[in-house]
């Protein structure tokens, strides 16, 4: 499984510190350590389809075949805002409240 | 009072006939299951959430319907939920930590159907978190026990809705289904679990994980039970664009005592050493029952069916990458504080609120889709998919009807056993995953126990959207047997 840079590949495998940074989740170290050696397994195993002859098959990503579903675009009735913003971590009664994003 | 077991042991259709007959009220049901829930659920812990007074509250109008004549098809059953489905103004967690606290503002479209039947939401079923596992281990709540062995697990991930219906604590139960979550739970705690064909069911509502595999389906007493909720649930919503809109046919209907003209295959990969002896002689023994009952037995090949699991974890964990990146700390659920910037609020936010399954899973799928890695893993997994898809093809045009299998290579095992290798689980869904990758339906029906005494579950695979020949199938070899009518020592748990 070669691939261009390799910069998510570690002791050919996953450099799990690298990709759990991609998927914006930090690790303690303990995981870190553990997840490595769990993941290196997993992919080892995953790599089973590279053996596979697929021919000229196209990819399924559904499925059903895949088509397009249109409807008409009608505004229709949006969730309670109340019930929404209770769920969110911070709001002003109006909006989420978040960090701010722009320095 | 009546005593306990008169009520709460029925399933869903007798609960229906002595609701009409009058010789029960739902707001009895209700008390009976929440006391039965008290009684039991300390040991067991299906439930991970109940509202006793919306229950209540609900039977209550159910009971006022009924006496002004009105109709419904569920009029005053009650049901409990898997907390992945979204039931307005009830919590809805996934058993994370990430959502505690969550209230859904709104009914996911099979729960809307249910209640306009007049069905009653009893409470919220406990899960592997995010529907991320097969044991129901992966619980920010701490795992399910299953009622009739508590050292072992229920299967999973909807091992709560299992659990909670094989103790009596419900009617009947909806779990979710991406690698075999309903039928796996069904199979290991001795009820019967229907996965529907992809598209068969609404996912409006149904917390994502693997958007292409996920379906929603019934954990029930019997096959009819399954039928009639699955004729209630499914059919075209334009809140999912992938719900089908093909005709729903009359489940109920179609049950019948016999299966004469029917060609049935066993596919030879479902048979494999590493199968647990015990398991496959019940497997073995209700394919003759079936074909008694007049099947003509056939033996087929999936020759792609190795390949099923490395192609699923990969699918369903890039299809997870995706959807979870949802839960950030910004519109709903935990929040870490303190975080110098946003960067650092989502890293942590997540590093605080997802298991160590669900991180896992999220880095594997974020691995296989990243740069240089995407042609490798990704694509290729759908294309072996189609490949998987077209086995099934090939022997549903002309060599059989349906398929008879094993849900699970052996019976429910030790709490723990499997927890500390995941690859180890994976490979437990080798039976079941197939049929999400092809978008065809499959049912779970008990047939039998292993010397020890725990059940074992029979998997009926039909083509997409023949959930009639599958119930059928199902209904027939139900009716030719009583495991689905034997019930675990629910007087050791009181």
């Amino acid at each position: 499984m070669a691939g261009p840079a390799d910069n998510n590949t570690k002791s050919g495998g996953i450099d799990v510190e690298y990709v759990a940074r991609l998927a914006r989740i930090s690790l303690s170290e303990n995981e870190r350590i553990l997840f490595q050696g769990q993941l290196e397994s997993i992919v080892g195993y995953v790599n089973d389809i590279a053996g596979v002859d697929v021919g000229s098959v196209p990819p399924a990503a559904l499925a059903p075949p895949a088509r397009n579903v249109l409807r008409p675009d009608l505004p229709g009735p949006g969730l309670d805002r109340e019930a929404v913003l209770k769920n969110a971590p911070a709001n002003d009664g109006q909006a989420i409240l978040v960090p701010k994003i722009v320095q | 009072m009546k005593p306990m077991t008169e009520l709460t042991g029925n399933n869903l259709q007798e609960c229906l006939a002595l609701l009409e007959a009058g010789r029960c009220s739902s707001v009895e049901l209700v008390q009976q299951l929440t006391a039965a829930i008290r009684a039991r659920d300390g040991k067991i812990a299906a439930f991970t959430a109940l509202d006793v007074e919306y229950a209540l509250a609900q039977a209550r109008q159910a009971d006022e319907a009924r006496r002004s004549g009105k109709q419904g098809e569920l009029l005053g059953v009650p049901l409990a939920i898997k907390d992945v489905i979204n039931v307005a103004g009830q919590p809805c967690t996934c058993a994370s930590k990430i959502l505690a606290g969550y209230i859904s503002p709104y009914d996911a479209t099979a729960v809307a159907r249910l209640r306009e039947q007049g069905a009653v939401f009893l409470g919220r079923t406990n899960m592997d978190e995010f529907a991320m596992g097969s044991s129901t281990e992966n619980s920010a709540y701490g795992p399910t026990r299953n009622p009739w062995n508590t050292d072992r697990v229920p299967g999973g991930s909807s091992g709560g809705s299992a659990a909670a219906v094989a103790a009596d604590e419900t009617i009947a139960a909806l779990g979710s289904d991406t690698g075999g979550s309903v039928r796996q739970p069904a199979s290991f705690c001795g009820c019967v679990g229907l996965k529907p064909s992809y598209g068969r069911i609404s996912r409006y509502g149904l917390t994502a994980f693997a958007s292409s595999l996920d379906q929603i389906g019934p954990l029930t007493k019997s096959v009819r039970d399954s039928a009639l909720l699955l004729r209630v649930m499914a059919g075209r919503d334009r809140m999912d664009s992938t719900s089908a809109d093909a005709p729903v046919p009359d489940y109920t209907a179609a049950l019948g005592n016999d299966l004469h003209g029917m060609r049935i295959g066993l596919p030879k990969e479902y048979f494999i050493s590493g199968m647990d002896a015990d398991v496959e002689k019940c497997i073995q023994a209700a394919v003759k029952q079936c074909e008694k009952l007049g099947a003509a037995i056939v033996d087929v090949s999936l020759p792609m069916t190795p390949h099923a699991v490395a192609v699923y974890y990969i699918i369903a964990c890039a299809e997870a990458s995706a959807n979870l990146a949802r839960f950030d700390g910004v519109r709903y659920g935990l929040r870490t504080s303190g975080a110098a910037d946003p960067f650092e609020m989502y890293c942590r936010t997540r590093e605080e609120g997802f298991g160590p399954e669900v991180k896992r899973r999220i880095i594997l799928g974020t691995y296989v889709l990243s740069s240089g890695y995407y042609d490798a893993y990704y694509i290729r997994a759908q294309k072996v998919r189609a490949l998987i898809r077209r086995d099934f093809e090939v022997v549903f045009d002309g060599r059989c009807e349906a398929l008879l299998a094993p849900v699970a290579p052996t019976a429910a095992y030790r709490l723990g056993e499997r927890i500390d290798n995941p690859l180890q689980m994976y490979l437990g869904d080798i039976f079941t995953i197939p049929a999400n990758l092809a978008g065809i339906c499959a049912l779970s029906v008990p047939c039998g126990f292993t010397p020890s005494g725990l059940p074992v579950g029979l998997q009926v695979l039909g083509p997409a959207f023949r959930e009639d020949t599958v119930l059928r199938i199902g209904h027939a070899y139900e009716q030719a047997s009583d495991w689905h009518r034997r019930r675990p020592h629910l007087e050791s748990f009181s």
